[in-house]
């Protein structure tokens, strides 16, 4: 085995190139492998889809990855707020919002329990049937991004409370020493030092989260990326639509990723530095 | 030139009792810390605190600066009973200044910054003016030219006396040091002592944890041993180094001597 930094090159191609060719052969050599590209990788279906037919009697899964972003869009900003709502009332320590902690604790373990999905199609279709004036009269859509804010505030507070009991309590304590107000040592000694910590597992929950919009699909009336692929394999027999519809969530997934690979790799950077 | 002129935040103080400590209690669980404590201290003083670790010196100082609350007792800081359940403990704390072993600067703020949040956030003084007064006492203790930096990118010696400035920086009636310098590497103590020094100097009332029995003896108006939560002895330091009336006191002064810390 080389031992020099060239070397180490030459040993990392060579061996991403055995696993790739691997996995390529695999694939293109299997009994069945005629039939899974012309079904899964038809260039002609994945274009067709990708642009969308009205006349057709099918959507665009380009244009549903723009219902996806939306929904993301919108759902991230709430989920951020409630979260954090939820994060401060488990934190808290006065007796008087004991009740208000128990619904917490409560709110979080259901919510991350529950399959999203299940929690999509309660919302989605229970709502509405309930007949309820403004809460059962709303479109689909609303449901959906709903069903995505309550699941991910539950895994989101967690993110949040984990940042905050990451700063020390000796920082709280030389913040009261010197006279601050709570609510003052939390602005500026707490809330700065606990968002360090909690950017990076964010970003990864906002990953997960952005792919997730896909299960809205479930509630039919979203013509997002995922259901416009549905609609496009049960018109046509083939299931390229959803290979366009991965893709199109990778292009949006990956760059997110690397960002958070980024910031993580920046901060871990900083701490050996000694610079915050 | 008089010293409080040297550092102006030190407060001109009528003489008279600072402190009274009047049977203090203080548990943790089943872990009885604090035993009926009593301690005066007048303005001007400096008392030393000595004694084992775990015997009770560092919760006091945060009983003091109503960190804990107190089981039973009450403690009076300038003729008012401050752990009265009405008493507003944050406008208490602003009189009292207190720096901790393990220095506990913010690290995500600047040497400059950290000096002056309390001043501005809590006592509502103008940035410009909190700034200037930080830089003077930067530059009083040859800190100037950190006031830039983080924290972490000063020496333990350092961060401690920025830590001392952060406390001074609010014009504390009153300071408490809690085993200021049983973090440092020894070569760093030094700068550490000689800006307590200053402070004694000025006239500044201190109460001391410590573990330096010589500084303690040199800087002390009274020493103070403790073991167990209880006081077993205090006087002048010539007095209870030199000549320790209980047995404990000796037992623990023979102790540290045989450490070769004294």
């Amino acid at each position: 085995m080389l031992r020099t930094a060239r070397g180490a090159i030459i040993t990392s191609t060579l061996s991403t190139l055995v696993v790739i060719g691997g996995i390529v052969a695999a694939f293109v050599l299997a009994p069945g492998s005629r039939q899974v590209r012309s079904v899964y990788f038809d260039v002609h279906d994945m274009w067709q889809a990708f642009l969308g037919d009205p006349h057709a009697g099918f959507y665009s899964v380009g244009k549903g990855l723009v219902i996806n972003i939306e929904m993301f869009m919108i759902g991230e900003v709430l989920i951020l707020g409630l979260a954090l709502v939820i994060a401060l009332i488990r934190l808290s320590r006065s007796p008087l919002l004991f009740p208000l902690r128990m619904i917490a604790v409560a709110y979080v373990d259901f919510f991350r329990g529950v399959p999203l999905i299940l929690v999509i199609l309660a919302i989605g279709f229970g709502l509405p049937a309930l007949y309820l004036p403004f809460v059962s009269s709303q479109s689909a859509f609303v449901y959906g991004v709903l069903a995505l804010v309550l699941s991910y505030s539950a895994y989101v507070s967690e993110v949040y409370r984990a940042g905050f009991n990451s700063v020390p309590h000796s920082q709280v304590a030389s913040a009261r020493s010197l006279g601050l107000r709570p609510r003052t040592a939390m602005r500026y000694v707490v809330l700065p030092q606990a968002v360090r910590t909690i950017i990076p597992p964010l970003l990864n929950t906002f990953v997960s989260l952005q792919k997730d919009t896909a299960l809205v699909a479930v509630l039919g009336a979203v013509i997002e990326a995922n259901r416009a692929a549905e609609i496009y394999s049960s018109t046509v027999f083939n299931y390229s639509g959803y290979t366009v519809a991965a893709i199109l969530f990778l292009l949006l997934t990956i760059p997110l990723a690397r960002f958070t690979d980024h910031l993580i790799a920046r901060d871990r950077a900083r701490r050996l530095a000694g610079v915050p | 030139m008089s010293l409080r002129e040297v550092l102006p935040v030190v407060r001109a103080q009528t003489a008279g009792t600072a402190l009274r400590i009047e049977g203090v209690h203080k548990s943790f669980g089943q872990n009885h810390v604090l035993k009926g404590i009593d301690l005066a201290v007048d303005t001007h003083q400096v008392i030393c605190l000595i004694g084992a670790s775990g015997s009770g010196k560092s919760t006091l100082l945060r009983c003091v600066d109503l960190l804990e609350t107190i089981d039973a007792g009450r403690i009076v800081f300038f003729g008012h009973d401050i752990t009265h359940p009405d008493v507003d403990e944050i406008l208490v704390r602003r009189q009292i200044g207190m720096v901790f072993q393990s220095f506990n600067l913010f690290p995500h703020l600047r040497v400059l910054r950290n000096i002056t949040l309390a001043p501005v956030k809590a006592l509502g003084v103008p940035v410009a003016e909190a700034e200037e007064e930080a830089m003077s006492l930067l530059r009083r203790f040859g800190l100037a030219d950190k006031a830039r930096d983080y924290p972490d990118r000063l020496s333990g010696g350092q961060q401690q006396r920025v830590a001392i400035i952060r406390a001074l920086a609010i014009h504390p009636r009153l300071m408490l040091l809690d085993e200021v310098t049983s973090a440092l590497d020894p070569e760093l103590v030094g700068e550490v002592l000689d800006v307590i020094r200053e402070l004694a100097l000025a006239g500044m009332t201190m109460v001391l944890a410590t573990h330096e029995m010589g500084f303690a003896r040199e800087i002390a108006t009274r020493v103070v041993f403790l073991e167990d939560g209880v006081i077993v002895e205090e006087g002048p330091p010539v007095q209870l180094f030199d000549t320790p009336r209980d047995v404990r006191t000796r037992r623990f002064l023979g102790r540290v001597l045989e450490a070769g810390r004294m």
